[in-house]
C-alpha cells in the first residue's frame, strides 16, 4: 500500500466554500495522488461530500454558494472562467449514494455518456458498452439482457452498472459519494473489489461514512471535522497511529 | 392449543376495537363509492353510444351537412374538428411545453415568477367562453377575419395553453433529482439532459396533459362559436384555413337548438356518439405507445 511517493493528481489549495452564510469548508488544502483510493472520512455534516462534489463542480448547481482558493487537476485550474464543465465532468466521473440508473435499457446507460459526447457509431458503441461492464465486474451477468430495463437489476448491480455508466466516458477521475451505503454487505463487498481494481486505472475518491471501509479499501484517508481537514495520512498509518486525538476519539468510536 | 378452544383466546385474534371497525367500514365506503362511479361512467358512455352507434354509417360520416331535408351528414363538421384540433395542438403543444420546461428548469425562484405561476393557474380554470370572446376581439374584430378554422385553432389554442404549460411542468419537476445529477454528472448540457432525461421520463405525464386538452378541445363548443361560427363551408376536405369553423361539436348544439332540419334529434344522438367515440379513441391511440413502452422498461 506504499502510495504516498506517487504522483499528484488532484491539487487543493486553501479552499474554501460557503453555502450562504455558512463556512462548510475551511482553508482545505491537500494531494491527493493519482491512481490510488482516497477516502474521506467524517461524521456527517463535515464537509466531505461538499469537498467531493467540488472536484466535479456538482456544487455549481447549488444556488448562493461561493467558493475561494484553488483546484487543480493533472495541472489545471479548474475553476478557471475557460474551463467548460462538461469537459471537466467527463474526465471526473461520480457515482452516487444512491443508484440511480436512467428509467432505460442496459445497454442505453451505459452508453448514455459516449452518446452525450457525439459518438453514434453502433460498432463503437457495443465496444464501449462492453468494456466498461467489464471493467465494472457485470457483463457476465447482463450480457444477454442488455435491452432490458436497467431498473429491473438488483440495487447492487445497479450501482455497479452507475460505474459501468461513468467509466464508459472514460475518466481520469472517479468520484464516489457514500456509493455503498444503500446496499447490502455482498454487494458493498463487490462494489470494494471492483474499486481495487479500477485504482489500476483511474484515481479514486471515495466519501464514506463507513470507517471500516476507509480502512479496507483506501490508500490514503482524509478525516474531517466542521469543514475542516483534521488529517491526511496513509491509511493503514491512520488508523493504527493517528497523530491527532480527535481522529483517535473518531476511530475509536467515541463520537460521530 | 386445541382445536375446541375459541378464537378468542388466541392471542393474535381479531379484536373488536373502534379502529377496526373504522378500517372497515371505511374499506366498505371506498368500494362502494368507487362501484357505483364505474356503474355510473359506464352507464353514461352506454346511454350515449347506445343510441347513436346502431345508426351511424359512412353517409352520415361522410355525408354534407343539410339546412332543410332530412338526411344530412357531418363529413365537413368532422374534418374541421380534426382540422382545428390538429392545428391548435401544432401550436399549443411547443408553446406549452417549452412555457412548462422554462417554469420546472430556467426560472428563477422569486416572487415575480410566483406570480406568474398563479397567473398560468388562474388562466387554466377561466371559462372557456372568455377566450372566446377574446378570440372574436383578436380576429373578427381586430383583424376582420371573420369567422375561421384559423380563429377557432388559435383561440383554442390560447386556452389549452396554461394547462399544457402547468401539466407540463409538473411532470419534469417530478422527475428525481437524481436521474439530473447523474446525467449532469456525466457531462451533460442542461438541453442534453432535458431533451435525453427530463422529457423521456417525464412523458408519460405529458401525454396525460395532451389528452386532457386534446379531448377538452375536441369537445369545446363556446369557444368555436364565438371564432369559428356555426356553419362549415359545406363540401368535404376544405383544407383553407379561412373557411368556416364550425366542428361537430357545435353542430350538436345548433342542430339541436337551431336547426329545422326534421331529424334533428336524430342528427344529435348520433353526433354525440361519435363524439364521444372519438375522444375515447384518442386516449387510447396517445396511450398505446406509452403503454407498450412502460411494459418494456419494466
Amino acid at each position: 500500500m506504499q502510495t504516498i511517493a506517487s504522483q499528484t493528481l488532484i491539487d487543493i489549495h486553501k479552499l474554501n466554500l460557503y453555502y450562504g452564510t455558512f463556512h462548510a469548508l475551511k482553508n482545505v488544502t491537500m494531494d491527493i495522488p493519482q491512481k490510488a483510493i482516497t477516502a474521506f472520512i467524517g461524521p456527517s455534516g463535515c464537509g466531505k461530500s461538499t469537498l467531493l462534489r467540488t472536484l466535479n463542480r456538482m456544487n455549481d448547481m447549488i444556488p448562493n454558494t461561493r467558493i475561494e482558493g484553488k483546484i487543480t487537476i493533472g495541472g489545471a485550474d479548474i475553476y478557471s472562467k475557460e474551463v467548460d464543465v462538461e469537459t471537466l465532468r467527463k474526465k471526473v466521473g461520480m457515482v452516487f449514494q444512491q443508484p440511480n440508473p436512467f428509467p432505460k435499457s442496459i445497454y442505453d446507460n451505459v452508453a448514455y455518456g459516449p452518446r452525450l459526447h457525439g459518438i453514434r457509431s453502433k460498432q463503437k458503441l457495443d465496444e464501449i458498452v462492453e468494456t466498461s461492464l467489464r471493467s465494472a465486474v457485470l457483463w457476465d451477468e447482463v450480457k444477454d439482457y442488455l435491452k432490458r430495463s436497467a431498473l429491473s437489476l438488483s440495487g447492487g448491480q445497479q450501482q455497479r452498472l452507475c460505474i459501468a455508466r461513468a467509466i464508459a466516458v472514460n475518466p481520469d477521475v472517479l468520484l464516489m459519494d457514500e456509493a455503498t451505503s444503500a446496499l447490502d454487505p455482498i454487494s458493498t463487498l463487490k462494489i470494494e473489489e471492483l474499486a481495487q481494481e479500477l485504482k489500476d486505472k483511474y484515481t479514486i475518491v471515495m466519501v464514506t461514512h463507513n470507517m471500516h471501509q476507509a480502512a479496507r479499501v483506501s490508500n490514503q484517508t482524509v478525516f474531517f471535522l466542521n469543514g475542516e481537514v483534521v488529517e491526511f495520512s496513509d491509511t493503514e498509518k491512520l488508523f493504527s497511529n493517528p497523530r491527532d486525538q480527535r481522529t483517535e476519539d473518531y476511530i475509536s468510536g467515541r463520537f460521530g | 392449543m386445541s382445536a375446541g378452544k375459541t378464537t378468542a383466546d388466541h392471542p393474535f385474534a381479531a379484536r373488536k376495537s373502534l379502529n377496526q371497525f373504522n378500517n372497515k367500514l371505511f374499506t366498505t365506503v371506498v368500494w362502494v363509492v368507487g362501484i357505483c362511479t364505474v356503474i355510473f361512467i359506464i352507464a353514461l358512455l352506454f346511454l350515449i353510444l347506445e343510441k347513436g352507434l346502431p345508426k351511424l354509417d359512412w353517409g352520415f360520416l361522410y355525408g354534407e351537412p343539410s339546412e332543410i331535408e332530412e338526411g344530412g351528414g357531418v363529413g365537413p363538421l368532422l374534418f374541421n374538428s380534426f382540422y382545428v384540433l390538429i392545428i391548435s395542438l401544432l401550436i399549443s403543444i411547443p408553446l406549452g411545453m417549452a412555457s412548462g420546461i422554462y417554469l420546472a428548469e430556467f426560472a428563477p425562484a422569486n416572487k415575480f415568477i410566483g406570480f406568474i405561476r398563479i397567473c398560468v393557474e388562474g388562466l387554466a380554470s377561466v371559462p372557456s367562453i372568455i377566450f372566446g370572446l377574446f378570440g372574436i376581439v383578436l380576429f373578427v374584430e381586430s383583424l376582420d377575419m371573420g369567422l375561421t378554422i384559423l380563429g377557432a385553432a388559435v383561440s383554442l389554442a390560447f386556452l389549452n395553453l396554461p394547462v399544457l404549460t402547468r401539466v407540463t411542468e409538473e411532470a419534469i419537476r417530478a422527475v428525481p433529482q437524481e436521474m439530473k445529477s447523474a446525467s449532469f454528472a456525466l457531462g451533460s448540457t442542461h438541453l442534453q439532459t432535458i431533451r435525453r432525461v427530463l422529457i423521456p421520463v417525464a412523458l408519460n405525464g405529458i401525454i396525460t396533459g395532451i389528452c386532457l386538452v386534446a379531448g377538452r378541445a375536441f369537445g369545446e363548443s363556446a369557444v368555436i362559436i364565438l371564432t369559428g361560427g356555426v356553419t362549415s363551408s359545406g363540401v368535404m376536405w376544405d383544407f383553407n384555413p379561412l373557411s368556416p369553423g364550425a366542428t361537430l361539436a357545435v353542430h350538436l348544439w345548433y342542430v339541436q337548438s337551431e336547426a329545422i332540419v326534421p331529424d334533428a334529434q336524430l342528427i344529435a344522438e348520433k353526433s354525440a356518439a361519435v363524439l364521444v367515440f372519438i375522444v375515447l379513441l384518442i386516449n387510447i391511440v396517445f396511450r398505446v405507445p406509452l403503454w407498450i413502452n412502460s411494459r418494456k422498461m419494466r
